[in-house]
């Protein structure tokens, strides 16, 4: 494939999905405020904040790792943001590779890193100790949201290709539509859910307890780059619900594909406004002996057929 | 106006900082930010960092313990940044103005630290919650 053409896929994958993560931002806001009974920001508010951190000084704290604490934002981004391109190339071309599933999951592992590494480079105990929950929150999410994942490969005949994966949909009906698909999105969701650092499993960053968690010491454009990192995975997150459960943005067309993003990002939402945060050692076990056994039914239901 | 200047205006973030007071304005400033005086339309929302503040909303007298404090707070927001002073205590002392453990005036103790600092008063005690959004939104468009 023409290295040009691979790298203009890269960055106009990477700057839509900034801006569909920003407007998803704002539809979260928005959603939220409706539900407290009052109006809410306007739709370009995402979209102000990062002009306005991109505007402010950036202040190094002198404890702090100077150069890891200055590029865990930049890596954390580019893993969302290669997440994104291979999506995108999936769904609108027939851009996909044997693996590039796995390849996905691999490189959506690189925003929490950062997280943790960042949190861990500050050289503020605060920041240090959200990373270590991140760690431990990292250690709950990751093993339901892969055997979610390999329900859908199980269900799909065994590729390991999203090309394959949207095929199979589109021939035989989107995987939301069996027993062991809904079961398996519902995991996903609630993944996702701790993922994206939305409460209930937003223990990292929660405000009330620890100040920013491991967002503490960052100012001004390194603040911007996690800003937009989280704004990208929030738009990743959905798309790649959409793709494996609900057949992508090609089957039924790309209508049908953004009504299911919507409904998606909305679900999101709707969890987080209803839920109390949750404790690190309840989401332990909520993730360890709650989901990893609904998900491994799962993927026993997929093996049979169902 | 530079589109940084615009998302400044747009998008204030607000970090409290209590500086010795009866927590009658502190209460006020929390009652600011609850679902219903909605100040999230105007971009404003509370964060838990001063590093991550545009507006810091003081209150109290700025006893003595605190002054050092107050300015180190200062210092860790990055500019530009504006300072807004609530409550008549924070203004000028209000009726605690000769007590023995006041340092002096909360805007003395900034400016010492930055004699360009950006200040807004809002006084009352305690200023309505509409008139803290009120100063809030005459002091951004003055920017």
């Amino acid at each position: 494939m023409n290295i040009w053409l691979v790298i203009l896929t890269f960055v106009l994958a990477t700057l839509g999905t900034v801006v569909l993560g920003l407007l998803s931002k704002w539809v979260d806001r928005k959603v939220t405020a409706r539900i407290h009974w009052r109006v809410g920001p306007p739709w370009y508010q995402t979209f102000a904040d990062v002009l306005k951190l991109l505007g402010k000084e950036t202040i190094v704290p002198a404890t702090a790792q100077k150069w890891t604490f200055l590029s865990a934002p930049i890596i954390g981004f580019a893993g969302a943001a290669v997440a994104a391109s291979i999506l995108w190339g999936a769904n609108l071309t027939h851009a996909s590779f044997v693996g590039d599933l796995i390849v996905v999951v691999y490189v959506l592992t690189l925003p929490s890193l950062a997280i943790i590494v960042g949190g861990m480079a500050s050289g503020s105990p605060i920041a240090a100790l959200g990373a270590s929950r991140e760690m431990k929150l990292v250690f709950a999410f990751e093993l339901p949201m892969i055997l979610a994942l390999v329900t859908v490969i199980l269900k799909a005949q065994g590729t390991l290709a999203l090309d394959g994966i949207l095929d199979y949909q589109a021939s035989n009906g989107m995987f939301i539509g069996s027993v062991s698909g809904v079961i398996a999105f519902v995991v996903a969701v609630l993944s996702a859910q701790a993922k994206l650092g939305l409460v209930p499993f937003d223990i990292a960053e929660a405000e009330t307890e620890i100040i920013a968690g491991p967002f503490t010491e960052y100012s001004g454009p390194s603040l911007a780059v996690f800003y937009l990192m989280k704004a990208v995975l929030l738009a990743v997150l959905p798309i790649l619900l959409v793709t494996v459960f609900w057949g992508g943005f090609r089957g039924w067309g790309l209508l049908w594909g953004t009504l299911a993003y919507v409904l998606v990002l909305v679900l999101f939402v709707l969890i987080r406004n209803t839920n109390p945060r949750l404790r690190i050692d309840q989401a332990l076990k909520f993730f360890w002996f709650g989901l990893t056994p609904v998900s491994i039914l799962a993927v026993v239901l997929a093996g049979l057929g169902y | 106006m530079s589109l940084t200047m615009w998302g400044l205006k747009k998008s204030p973030w607000v970090f409290h900082v209590n500086t010795g007071a009866c927590n009658n304005c502190d209460i006020e400033v929390v009652n600011l930010l609850t679902p219903r005086f909605d100040v999230e339309r105007f971009g404003i929302q509370l964060v838990g960092s001063p590093r991550h503040a545009d507006a810091l909303v003081v209150t109290g007298i700025c006893t003595r313990q605190c002054m050092p404090r107050l300015q180190e707070v200062y210092r860790q927001t990055p500019k530009p940044c504006v300072v807004f002073i609530i409550g008549v205590c924070a203004c000028t002392g209000g009726i605690f103005h000769d007590a023995y453990h006041r340092w002096g005036r909360v805007d003395d103790a900034i400016r010492e630290v930055d004699p360009n600092a950006i200040i807004a008063y809002v006084p009352g005690c305690p200023p309505k919650p509409e008139a803290m959004a009120l100063g809030v939104l005459k002091a951004l468009e003055m920017l």
